[in-house]
């Protein structure tokens, strides 16, 4: 395996590097492959390394005591995860799966330590992107205090259906979406259906055509 | 090929209740492990994974927007 030079450059982490500084970069970063469902990291457990996704997706998320999940974000090609552990070395907060076959670069936790100290540009991009991820989680949590499960799926397939992020983007169940927005699959499916009877959505076998999107932000609560 | 729902065996114990709710017969069991055939009469209706007990059936979605 080889660590690809052009794919570091589409990394978040390591944005406005000279090629020199990603060769030095390169130098740490390990290749690994899961397959799909396949635990990468679990709750708990020491974070050892920070890893970006290469290919397919994966999922961090919370499992609570009666075993229901709770997906806090999917991560994409050019993603990181497993960061913060591996910045504040307490236990990882959150397990992460393979939603399907994945690569990913993995960088140890020693090493990025060198790297940040080595290369302050990345430094900037990791405050950067934490900042982009208390967003996320700013949103999640606005999600789940203030709008309806109607709302948080219309939400949620708005997001879906406009975020074009090539080819990884990942197909989901109503189990994955209830995970996502903190309900249950029994409710997603109502939900799907009230929006298909409003007109939002046709549920086309597999697929979810989003029909008016005018509809789905009214009742997402995001009326433009 | 239609989309059908997909099993993890690894996931799959066996206890058939996917079966008793198809009503298509798209699925059997196969030593002791469900298997999807696929069938033009299967219409996705997700029931088969809203009563898998284990979470070994997926029944995807791909979300897009109607063109034009």
């Amino acid at each position: 395996m080889s660590v690809d030079i052009e794919f570091l450059k589409t990394i978040p982490y390591f944005q406005g590097l000279g090629l020199a500084e990603l060769e030095a970069i390169k130098r740490f970063v390990f290749e690994k492959s899961f397959d799909a469902n396949e635990f990468i990291v679990e709750e708990g457990d020491p974070g050892e390394a920070l890893y970006f996704v290469v290919s397919g997706v994966v999922k961090a998320f919370k499992t609570s005591a009666e075993g229901k999940e709770q997906i806090l974000r999917l991560i994409r090609p050019g993603e990181s995860f497993n960061d913060v552990p591996v910045f504040d070395s307490e236990p990882n907060v959150a397990s992460a799966a393979a939603m399907g076959p994945v690569v990913l670069y993995g960088i140890s936790k020693s090493d990025v330590g060198i790297i940040l100290r080595d290369h302050p540009q990345v430094a900037a991009n990791v405050v950067k992107v934490l900042a982009g991820r208390v967003r996320h989680f700013i949103s999640l949590v606005e999600d789940l205090s203030f709008r309806n499960v109607l709302g948080r799926v219309a939400k949620l397939l708005l997001e879906y259906a406009e975020n074009r992020t090539g080819p990884e983007r990942p197909h989901l169940t109503q189990q994955d979406m209830a995970a996502m927005i903190g309900t249950a699959r029994e409710m997603v499916g109502r939900s799907l259906k009230a929006l298909e009877e409003k007109g939002a959505i046709r549920i086309d076998r597999h697929r979810i055509v989003l029909t008016d999107k005018r509809a789905l932000r009214g009742t997402a609560g995001e009326l433009l | 090929m239609a989309q059908m729902p997909e099993i993890i065996r690894e996931l799959c114990n066996g206890c058939g209740l996917c079966i008793t709710v198809c009503s298509c017969k798209g699925l059997v069991l196969i030593d002791n492990v469900a298997v999807v055939i696929e069938t033009a009469e299967c219409a996705y209706c997700t029931e088969c994974e809203a009563v898998c007990p284990t979470g070994a059936i997926r029944c995807p979605y791909e979300i897009v927007v109607e063109e034009g």
